[in-house]
């Protein structure tokens, strides 16, 4: 079953990655955007077929190691 | 005294921290992360800087679970002297031992360069033997030193005295090198018994190398 973990870092939290592409964007003539932030996409395959049971796991899985929960939000989905 | 230097697969200061706790006559002993138990009897122990694990995921993620981080835990609850340094602070927030996050420098690039910081409380083991409010002048080098806590922490930590480094020029006027709030450059945990930093103290024991003042920070847990 393959797993798709969105980590992205909180609202108000200020993405130094994301201000740094905004601005090369607009260097670049891109004057449209209005605002960057940049993420991280995990891809898991997980064994089984219970998809109740994997999105459990893999929320457990974020709150360990995949997210840093204090400046981070996660969203999971099954592909 | 006696030392831990924990090392891990791409840790690169532990030889550093080793070499100015002998010169301060300490007994030090590398604990390599696979192992379950730390030496008998220590006093401090140093997560030391580098690139644990190769930072994959976020700084210091993955560190946590080497099994002689249960150990260290476990020391740091029994009121034991753990200090990290650079990555080692990163572990710290990670593991929770230490509140905050840590996230890319503001301006996303790597700063390595020595840098003024001011004593903001002095009232506590590792630093004893600064005052607080002195300037002193030691390495940075990092990429994700960019500091941040939630206002309502950051309130708690001011409260109790666990801001203990900031950023600043030589006059002591504040200059951010990574975006952290509060320009914080090392705190402490409310026992204060666990101190996490991101300049290194270690690169700094001998003018021959630029400067000694590191060598009072790390002076403050010898007896």
């Amino acid at each position: 079953m393959k797993v798709i973990v969105n980590v992205q870092l909180k609202n108000g939290v200020l993405d130094p990655q994301g201000k740094a592409v905004h601005h090369a964007l607009g260097s670049l003539g891109f004057n449209s955007v209005n605002d960057v932030r940049i993420g991280k996409q995990i891809l898991l395959d997980v064994a089984g077929t219970d998809a109740e049971a994997a999105k459990e796991e893999v929320t457990k899985m974020c709150e360990e190691l995949l997210a840093n929960t204090v400046i981070e939000d996660y969203t999971i989905e099954l592909a | 005294m006696k030392v831990a230097v924990v090392v891990f697969p791409g840790t690169n200061c532990e030889v550093d921290t080793k070499h100015a706790y002998e010169t301060l006559g300490q007994e030090v002993e590398l604990v390599w992360h696979k192992e379950e138990r730390l030496p008998q009897e220590v006093d401090l122990v140093v997560l030391p800087g580098g690139f644990s694990y190769g930072d994959y995921l976020r700084s210091a993620a993955i560190a946590k679970f080497s099994p002689i981080m249960k150990e260290v835990q476990s020391h740091a609850k029994k009121g034991g002297y753990v200090l990290g340094i650079c990555n080692g602070f990163q572990m710290l927030l990670e593991m929770g031992l230490l509140p905050g996050a840590m996230k890319r420098n503001a301006n996303v690039h790597f700063v390595s360069k020595y840098h003024h910081l001011k004593v903001e409380n002095s009232t506590n083991q590792f630093l004893r033997h600064l005052t607080s409010g002195q300037i002193i002048n030691i390495p940075i080098a990092h990429g994700e030193g960019n500091y941040f806590i939630d206002e309502a922490g950051l309130t708690s930590l001011r409260a109790n005295n666990q801001i203990l480094l900031t950023y600043c020029d030589a006059q002591g006027n504040p200059q951010n090198p990574n975006g952290s709030v509060a320009n914080i450059a090392g705190i402490c945990n409310e026992a204060k018994n666990v101190f996490g930093l991101m300049p290194h103290p270690e690169r700094a024991i001998e003018a021959l190398l630029g400067s000694k003042d590191g060598r009072a920070m790390l002076e403050g847990f010898v007896a």
